[in-house]
């Protein structure tokens, strides 16, 4: 049977993820599980409770033969009660995709796009599914880029560095204890990917999410990757957003936004230290 | 009151809006040109539409002068010898614009300027140089002061357009309309960017696709107004429309309009733009003592007429009986295929039809997709777009637009509002735009969400100005009042934005 991968959405434009105009892919599942998340519905895979069934208001969940939670798109009013009421951080909107699948959309954009970004979740859980894609969107001579929190051990299985044109990793935090607060896991892998992918050139970007009056950790972090990486790659400091946030996390990470000026003294900082492409958004 | 004194008593109106019209209104007293009872019917209906031309036309709707001719020759009627410098190259055409007629009364189209411009401003110092053409674009907005007033730039990139483009950044000024031609080969991505960048910034230039005009024009074409393509030396002499809408209300469904409705109307049209025709090249006087025509600045061989049609969206979604536009047109596999058959059938029997004069087109008409006027309401959207309000993605909305974009070789085009991360991110937009193109789009405008210049239907106003006449203050664009026409009506501003992430 072919390769299936459960596939959260499909975007056909996009601005944000990696350079140009790409097609990003969201792929289900992530073994991270951050308290900043803002898509949370993309953590788990669905557990068939069926909680969200009984309160779709159109209808467009049901169960299959086998008891699985089946989806019909043309059903549902995207009204995202499912997301909400979903207990386990899932989301019932999932398409199971064969890479074929993935490619009649991959082909609808070609014409428009730079290349496509595989992003989450975490899509590098999929790695055979995404090596398999990335073969095929060579082949069309587009660009493939990995969005990636660092959690898969390049260096052991390198095959897909081959196809993928970079990565762009999330290093969310220098300080071990802080990042497990954050996100439930060891950083030390992360720390290896960052090494590793700069050495085989295959880092794209880094991307550190700036917290409001976190200054100590916010600091250490901006250090850490600044004097690793120093000019070879992008730096995006990512302002904190609380929209989409689970609530009970809000209180411990902040109810707004990270000003844009306290930020940009990371950016700053990044430059000082070698990190000359740094920048805000 | 008459309509002369409400005219006159219009607050909102400057001098020079009363004057044009005062001057519509004492033109359509005439009744010289007759037309059949069926063709009144059917205006009557709303089924057909003169876009307020005029009962007498006394000159072509759209004229583009040829003004290599001035730069080569010089103007004996206005005095005018071949410019030597930049001063006296950029005096030349200004004097010459207030003389270019139009149905706006200003002139439509002012020239390649890149082309035109850059042997002189490659003689000066480009200080000095820029600061000329600031001057020239301020007594542009300031005197031609209409949304339709357009220059052409490119396709390659040169130090004039350059200029052009960071002094509209700088000035900000919704005068005048500007168009890149866009050829692959031809436009770096360096000099797209900088357009892509100035759009973003201005809502213009928008980018035409070079090489679909010049299969269909030759080289030697213009875009004028809001987006038309003409021949220079030529132009359009008339430019009625079909609302598609109205005219499908009187079918029983998609056979019977196809069969019976629709060459019924595009007869009636043709009936009107044939006498017309006639009477601009026969009765009036434009062809035969106006000095554009005498010296040679355009010739009569080089008009031709614009056949147009809006509604297509709602023509389609009423025959098949959809009321909900989320579902109809655009969206909706047999609703955009009921609209290529309607199309088919409208391309075929205009080109079947030997018009009078417009000997440069094998005597015929070429279609346009017109982008609706002030008063039209919901009804008709723009030629053939989606809806506003139910766009899909904008990846379907380009592949729709592509599919219609053929048929239009005096103008068509669509609007994309970009979401403000853009504006960091040029690099995302130039693949969009080629692509585009290159699958069969003729023309592409944009603009960012939050911008004081934007675009509505074609044509640029300013979002202030608009204010200005909700609070009944004057404004010195013309166009301005459009503008609000179609925001009030149509929520023409409130399209589709492209977020990132969608
Ligand atoms: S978003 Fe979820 S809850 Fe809402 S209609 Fe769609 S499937 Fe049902
Ligand atoms: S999406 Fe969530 S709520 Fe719905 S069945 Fe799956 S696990 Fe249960």
């Amino acid at each position: 049977m072919a390769n299936k991968a459960p596939i959260n959405k499909i975007i056909s434009f996009s601005n944000v993820d990696g350079p140009g105009n790409r097609t990003s892919i969201f792929f289900q599942g992530c073994g991270f599980n951050c308290l900043f998340c803002h898509n949370p519905e993309t953590i788990n895979l669905c557990l068939n409770c069926g909680i969200c069934m009984e309160k779709c208001p159109a209808g467009a969940i049901s169960r299959d033969e086998e008891g699985r939670i089946v989806w019909d798109k043309d059903q549902c009013v995207s009204c995202d009660t499912c997301i909400q009421v979903c207990p386990h951080s899932s989301s019932p909107k999932i398409r199971w995709m064969t890479t074929d699948d993935v490619m009649q959309e991959i082909h609808r954009s070609a014409p428009y796009i730079t290349g496509i970004t595989c992003s989450g979740g975490e899509c590098t859980i999929w790695y055979e599914f995404m090596l398999e894609l990335f073969k095929k969107v060579k082949e069309i001579n587009k660009g493939c880029l990995i969005d990636s929190n660092g959690s898969f051990d390049f260096e052991q299985d390198p095959r897909i560095l081959e196809y993928c044109d970079g990565v762009m990793l999330d290093v969310k935090a220098a300080n071990p204890e802080w990042h497990r607060t954050l996100t439930g896991a060891d950083r030390d892998m992360v720390m290896k990917n960052l090494r590793y992918l700069l050495a085989a050139n295959k880092l794209y970007e880094v991307r550190t999410l700036i917290f409001p009056d976190r200054d100590r950790e916010n600091e250490e972090t901006v250090k850490y990757v600044s004097e690793i990486i120093q000019d070879r790659c992008f730096y995006k400091i990512i302002r904190y957003r609380p929209f989409g946030v689970r609530e009970e996390n809000k209180k411990l990470l902040g109810e707004w936004t990270t000003d844009e000026k306290y930020a940009e003294q990371y950016a700053q900082l990044a430059r000082d230290l070698g990190a000359s492409k740094a920048y805000v958004v | 009151m008459s309509e002369a004194l409400n005219i006159i008593k219009d607050e909102t109106l400057t001098y020079r809006q009363e004057l044009i019209a005062l001057a519509r209104l004492g033109e359509s007293t005439d009744n010289t040109i007759r037309y059949s009872e069926a063709y009144y019917e059917g205006k009557r209906k709303g089924a057909l539409c003169d876009l307020n031309e005029g009962v007498m036309p006394y000159r072509p709707r759209y004229i583009c002068p040829d003004y290599d001719l001035l730069f080569e020759k010089g103007c004996a009627f206005l005095g005018i010898e071949p410019p030597t410098d930049l001063l006296e190259a950029v005096n030349a055409l200004e004097i010459f614009y207030a003389h270019v007629p139009s149905i706006t009364t200003y002139p439509v189209y002012l020239g390649d300027l890149d082309k035109l411009l850059t042997p002189f401003v490659e003689k000066e110092d480009p200080a000095f140089a820029k600061k000329v053409l600031k001057l020239f674009l301020l007594q542009i907005d300031k005197v031609l002061t209409d949304s339709f007033v357009h220059f052409d730039i490119g396709p390659e990139d040169n130090p004039t357009a350059r200029m052009l483009l960071e002094l509209t950044e700088e000035m900000q000024l919704a005068v005048p309309n500007i168009t890149l031609k866009y050829d692959p080969e031809r436009t770096s991505d360096d000099f797209a960017l900088a357009c892509i960048r100035c759009m973003l910034k201005t809502a213009k230039p928008s980018f035409a696709n070079h090489r679909m005009f010049v299969s269909e024009w030759g080289e030697d074409y213009a875009i004028a107004s809001c987006y038309n393509g003409l021949k220079k030396a030529g132009g359009g002499f008339t430019l009625p429309r079909m609302r598609l809408y109205e005219c499908s209300l009187d079918a029983s469904d998609a056979d019977d309009f196809l069969n019976r409705v629709l060459p019924h109307y595009i007869d009636l049209q043709l009936e009107y733009m044939d006498k017309r025709v006639r009477f601009i090249v026969e009765e009036s006087t434009f062809f035969k003592d106006n000095f554009l025509s005498t010296e040679g600045f355009v010739k009569q061989e080089n008009f031709t007429g614009m056949f147009g049609v809006v509604g297509l969206a709602e023509c389609c979604n009423n025959l098949l009986g959809i009321t909900d536009k989320k579902k109809g047109f655009g969206l909706n596999r047999e609703a955009t295929q009921l609209g290529v058959r309607i199309m088919d059938a409208i391309e075929k029997r205009v080109s079947e039809h030997v018009a009078p004069y417009c000997d440069a087109f094998d005597h015929r008409y070429r279609l346009h997709a017109q982008v609706g006027i002030d008063t039209d309401g919901m009804q008709d959207s723009p030629g053939t777009r989606i809806p506003i309000g139910v766009e899909p993605t904008m990846l379907e909305q380009l592949e729709v637009n592509e599919i219609f974009h053929k048929y239009f070789p005096t103008g068509t085009g669509d609007i994309f509002k970009f979401e403000e991360t853009y504006i960091k991110t040029p690099e995302a937009i130039l693949p969009i735009i080629k692509g585009s193109l290159a699958n069969g789009l003729r023309y592409f405008s944009g603009y960012l969400e939050n911008n004081d210049v934007v675009r509505v239907t074609g044509y640029l106003v300013k979002k202030s100005e608009i204010e200005k006449l909700n609070q009944r203050k004057q404004s010195l664009n013309n166009v301005t009042v459009f503008g609000k026409g179609a925001q009030d009506g149509a929520h023409a501003l409130d399209r589709r934005i492209q977020k990132h992430g969608e």
